[in-house]
């Protein structure tokens, strides 16, 4: 993890950070003065009030999957769209880092896209590799590739901020990471030719771009090609899912974060034989949807870890 | 190059099954009617692979040419098999199995399209 873990502040963040595996339900972004802040949990969020531009992350809600690690993925998506629905300030939209269903079969997409549309937000999607293993592969970019490139990588700006979103689940090769691929990165240059370097830049994508834990695929071959791009913007944050976990850093002006899972927790790296589904208590389960938060804010260097949990 | 490939659910792990889809395998099967069954058995038994905490056991396996592998999932997560320009199975959801005849000598090195850092060798001889 980083440089960011040497702080004292009770508890110690590397220690937290190691023990965080659990499912959440969405981490709320706020921008003012053109730096994003990670406001916690919605629920915690809501009662922040902020000002300014806000969106939603939410990911890997593996619509479908029904094993003992939770057996009812969709159910807790609906309890992650319930509390968006219930914020008192109406966030400006939604990104979705991947991962929307289990098995991209047609059922799961349509069960994902009746709840999330619940919450009356447009949202974003990136793909996360399981929503690619329909016969076909075009179940996704049906529903969502609609004006992106390639796999379905695309940009848009709102309130002064500049948004990318990136696929890193195509083409990927034996042995190694995540893979965006030449013709995406010679877009990506492409897109941020000629931008003002004071402009905000959020990048997102399914698989982290950084690496996390290689031994699990917990990284992006090529990530670092598309970081060269985004050197000398003074604010750039990358917002990841595939992990399951929140993790974060920063590294100059780059912040990078994974967001939680709605569906199932996975371990901490290398705390496990396998990144797979991890079966924690049911009650348990229920209590981690939520307890956590996290907070940077750019400038005060301190990233803060703040366990708030909904029940108990 | 003659090959035959099948994902299919579980209960279907005879060699001789997936072997008729091939002619090659056919022209195997021929000849191996002189053989005592029992050695046939005995060989189709080891052609196994499982996937367990995204790993493939064994890592390398070595078989003769129209041998039948066959790939079991085990995983709560889905997988495939890929082996580039050689066989691709279809995503292998839990318990989901995937057979390949080899019908050419040689290294098959492959792995999970899902999750590259999987990866695994049928060697053929």
């Amino acid at each position: 993890m980083s440089d960011h873990d040497h702080h004292d502040d009770g508890v110690s963040r590397r220690r937290v950070l190691e023990c965080m595996t659990w499912a959440g339900t969405g981490v709320l972004w706020t921008i003012s003065g053109g730096v994003p802040h990670s406001l916690g949990l919605v629920g915690s969020a809501a009662a922040a009030e902020p000002s300014g531009l806000t969106f939603l992350q939410i990911s890997d809600s593996h619509v479908g999957f029904d094993k003992p690690a939770n057996p009812n993925a969709l159910g807790t998506l609906e309890e992650g769209i319930n509390k968006i629905i219930a914020m008192p300030k109406k966030p400006s939209f939604m990104i979705h880092t991947g991962d929307i269903t289990h098995l991209s079969k047609v059922a799961e997409f349509d069960n994902a896209e009746r709840i999330i549309s619940q919450a009356k937000l447009d949202v974003h999607y990136v793909p996360g590799e399981h929503d690619f293993i329909d016969e076909e592969v075009k179940l996704y970019k049906e529903r969502y590739g609609k004006g992106t490139k390639g796999a379905g990588w695309y940009s848009f700006d709102a309130s002064g901020v500049h948004f990318i979103g990136l696929v890193n689940v195509v083409d990927l090769k034996g042995g190694g990471l995540g893979n965006l691929g030449a013709e995406q990165l010679e877009w990506l240059e492409n897109d941020l030719k000629g931008r003002s370097k004071s402009t905000p830049i959020v990048l997102f994508a399914h698989i982290p771009l950084w690496t996390v834990y290689p031994e699990w695929g917990w990284g992006t071959e090529d990530g670092g090609r598309a970081l060269e791009y985004l050197k000398g913007f003074g604010s750039v944050t990358v917002l990841n899912g595939h992990i399951h976990q929140v993790m974060q850093k920063v590294e100059g002006n780059v912040t990078f974060h994974t967001a939680r899972s709605t569906a199932f927790p996975q371990p901490a790296p290398g705390t496990a034989p396998s990144p797979g589904p991890m079966k924690v208590a049911d009650d348990k389960l229920r209590s981690m949807l939520g307890i956590a938060s996290v907070n940077f804010k750019l400038g005060d260097q301190r990233l803060a870890i703040i366990d708030t949990p909904l029940q108990g | 190059m003659m090959t035959s490939a099948t994902c299919r659910s579980l209960g279907l792990r005879s060699g001789f099954r997936s072997g008729f889809r091939s002619l090659g395998i056919r022209l195997a099967v021929a000849a191996a009617i002189v053989l005592p069954l029992g050695v046939i058995g005995a060989h189709a038994e080891d052609m196994k692979v499982t996937i367990d905490n995204f790993t493939f056991a064994p890592a390398e396996l070595k078989v003769k040419v129209g041998d039948t592998v066959t790939w079991i999932n085990h995983d709560d997560i889905p997988h495939t098999v890929v082996s580039a320009g050689k066989f691709r199975s279809k995503t292998m959801d839990t318990d989901n199995d995937f057979s390949f005849t080899f019908t050419a000598a040689g290294d098959y090195k492959y792995f999970c399209s899902l999750h590259p850092h999987m990866t695994g060798m049928i060697k053929v001889e």
